[in-house]
């Protein structure tokens, strides 16, 4: 085939784009070992985000221009997101379109591939052409709580593929290019779905969002509802914070990883106080590098730790914490 | 008011899982409802109780061999009317597009029967955990989606929803025939009651074949998936753990082993 061109979704939940966020960094990143990028957004990207497109290679960015019948709390239905992504794969005849594995980009990427007839594998880890570089594409895919590791292939040109943060590590091109902006009109009907209400949640500035993060920090029952030493080791090392479901449902905290809550799969996972129950695992088993903090030494979260303390958690934690900062500040000064 | 709820029988998640060929192995003996299937079942009972007194059913299906009834029986317990299995080797190994088009035709045939107010399903399979079934019913039915849902409330034939969207909390609402989709914060489901019990063990579950619902083989199953599993292998054992044992320099331990890993 002549060079493949890769689709990817620039996810952003309003009219003008100001930061391109690291996951769709990473589905760059993989998009460009398949062939040309371009991108696909429903805002106006910024000079900032264009400059940072283009560090990433990327030459052309598709503006979806939405009839103004349709409001702009609407961007993110399911439908409307399907028919600016459909229409975009077929503007651009794309071989591989890439969408970021939330909630909306499973559901949007599913109903794109229905509507396509392609194949659509969600949650996908790792991309690449057959052996001679050619179709179909294989798809790598951690399964069954991240205890198997499979690779499916979709025949189907073009192929829909959901990817999970943290699934590559973000790189910049080799040869930068200059993005340039082209529109591209949708049609859309008027969703059945009306938007009564729609609340952007507050992000803690500097801090990355617990689906996005490259490191997670997560507190369980051990944590007798004490989020501080937690807190502490996460701003150490920069990671967001989660916590189990108990914990959630003791009101604790507000976010919890697991089956049916956030599934994380970071390149680094610690967890305090978490015994490692089935329904937590599911949501983070997948992690490259796990580390617990538990006081009970049958935890069964060791069994899948790589590192792990047998301690209070509230002694560990702010002895870490403080060794990390040293050691930081002294990388600064050196 | 009538409304389908949509089954999943699942392994249980510590169960031995497996590929063969390809496909799917597990023991079909260990599993259960779908845990968020009864969330799903929960909504349904509460919607038709909140309804004036007149004629209400709830209707379960499933897709699925024989030992899903064991799913199917469970949401009799909670107090589903009527169950139905769709059953047909055809089915087999088919992909959530094939799943789709089997479940879009039940509820199809139902609608044929006497009209479905609504669809509801658990927000994900614990098995697959792909969450995308419930999107691609509502687009196969052309019904609007309120998928998600952590509140449902019913009012003049709109339903409303809330819920908690990847980075906004939002309020939805959409005109019925819908397809709605519930987490597990939505409502705690019911126990199953003595009598209902009783009568579940007795209640026949009805089974529907692919031709009954006038799917084409080809649109379904192994035979249509667009996805082919051609590898498959379990994850390599992680390195041995190392386990320090706090004495006072456990926190300082854990330091190293990140920094000396790069992981700070």
């Amino acid at each position: 085939m002549t060079r493949p061109t890769v689709l990817v979704l620039l996810d952003s939940p309003a009219r003008s784009v100001e930061e391109v966020r690291p996951a769709v960094l990473e589905l760059i990143t993989l998009g460009r070992t398949l062939g040309r990028v371009d991108v696909v957004t429903l805002g106006a990207p910024s000079v900032e985000v264009l400059a940072t497109l283009g560090a990433y290679g990327v030459e052309l960015v598709h503006q979806a221009q939405l009839p103004t019948s349709v409001p702009e709390q609407s961007y993110r239905l399911t439908s409307v997101l399907a028919s600016v992504l459909t229409t975009a794969v077929r503007r651009n005849d794309a071989d591989v379109l890439l969408v970021p594995s939330s909630f909306a980009g499973k559901e949007a990427a599913a109903v794109t591939a229905a509507r396509l007839g392609a194949g659509l594998v969600v949650d996908a880890a790792s991309l690449s052409w057959g052996g001679d570089g050619a179709a179909p594409l294989r798809i790598g895919k951690r399964v069954f709580g991240g205890t198997w590791d499979t690779v499916s292939t979709v025949a189907s040109d073009p192929a829909v593929v959901t990817i999970r943060a943290n699934a590559v590590v973000a790189e910049p091109a080799e040869v930068a290019t200059s993005a340039t902006v082209e529109p591209l009109p949708v049609e859309v009907h008027a969703p059945q779905v009306t938007v009564v209400e729609r609340t952007l949640k507050a992000r803690t500035i500097g801090r990355p969002t617990l689906e996005e993060a490259a490191v997670v920090v997560a507190g369980g029952r051990g944590t007798n509802g004490d989020f501080g030493p937690v807190n502490e080791l996460a701003e150490a090392l920069g990671a967001a914070v989660g916590a189990t479901r108990d914990v959630v449902f003791e009101g604790w905290f507000d976010r919890y990883i697991g089956q049916t809550g956030v599934t994380v799969a970071p390149r680094l996972y610690v967890g305090a106080g978490i015994s490692g129950a089935p329904h937590h695992r599911g949501g983070m088993q997948a992690s490259q590098v796990v580390v617990a903090v538990n006081n009970d030494p049958e935890a069964p979260i060791f069994e899948i730790s790589d590192f792990a303390v047998v301690g209070d958690l509230a002694d560990v934690l702010p002895q870490a914490a403080a060794v990390i900062r040293a050691h930081k500040e002294s990388q600064q000064a050196g | 008011m009538r409304i389908v709820v949509l089954l999943k029988y699942v392994p249980d998640i510590t169960s031995d899982r497996r590929f063969e060929d390809g496909r799917v192995v597990r023991d079909p003996a260990v599993g259960s409802l779908n845990e968020l299937d009864e969330n799903a079942v929960e909504a349904a009972l509460q919607l038709i109780e909140a309804q004036p007194e007149g004629e209400h059913e709830v209707v379960a299906v499933t897709v699925a061999p024989a030992t899903a009834d064991i799913a199917v029986r469970k949401a009799y317990q909670m107090g589903v009317q009527r169950g139905i299995r769709v059953t047909d080797d055809a089915l087999a190994g088919s992909d959530y597009f094939g799943t789709t088009a089997a479940l879009a035709a039940a509820v199809r045939r139902l609608g044929d029967e006497q009209p479905v107010d609504l669809v509801i399903t658990g927000m994900a399979a614990l098995d697959g955990l792909g969450s995308v079934v419930p999107a691609l019913l509502a687009e196969e039915l052309g019904w609007p989606q309120l998928t998600l849902a952590k509140t449902v409330a019913l009012d003049d034939g709109a339903l409303t929803i809330t819920r908690e969207a990847d980075d906004a909390y939002e309020t939805l609402s959409a005109p019925l025939p819908a397809v709605l989709s519930v987490t597990d914060t939505a409502n705690s489901p019911r126990y199953p009651n003595f009598k209902l019990i009783m009568a579940a063990r007795s209640k026949a579950v009805e089974e529907w074949s692919a031709a009954d619902l006038g799917l084409d083989p080809a649109d379904v199953g192994i035979a249509a998936a667009r996805t082919v599993t051609v590898e498959a292998a379990p994850r390599p054992p992680r390195p041995e753990l190392q386990l320090v044992v706090d004495k006072g320099e456990g926190g300082t331990a854990l330091a190293e082993f990140l920094i000396r890993n790069d992981l700070v």
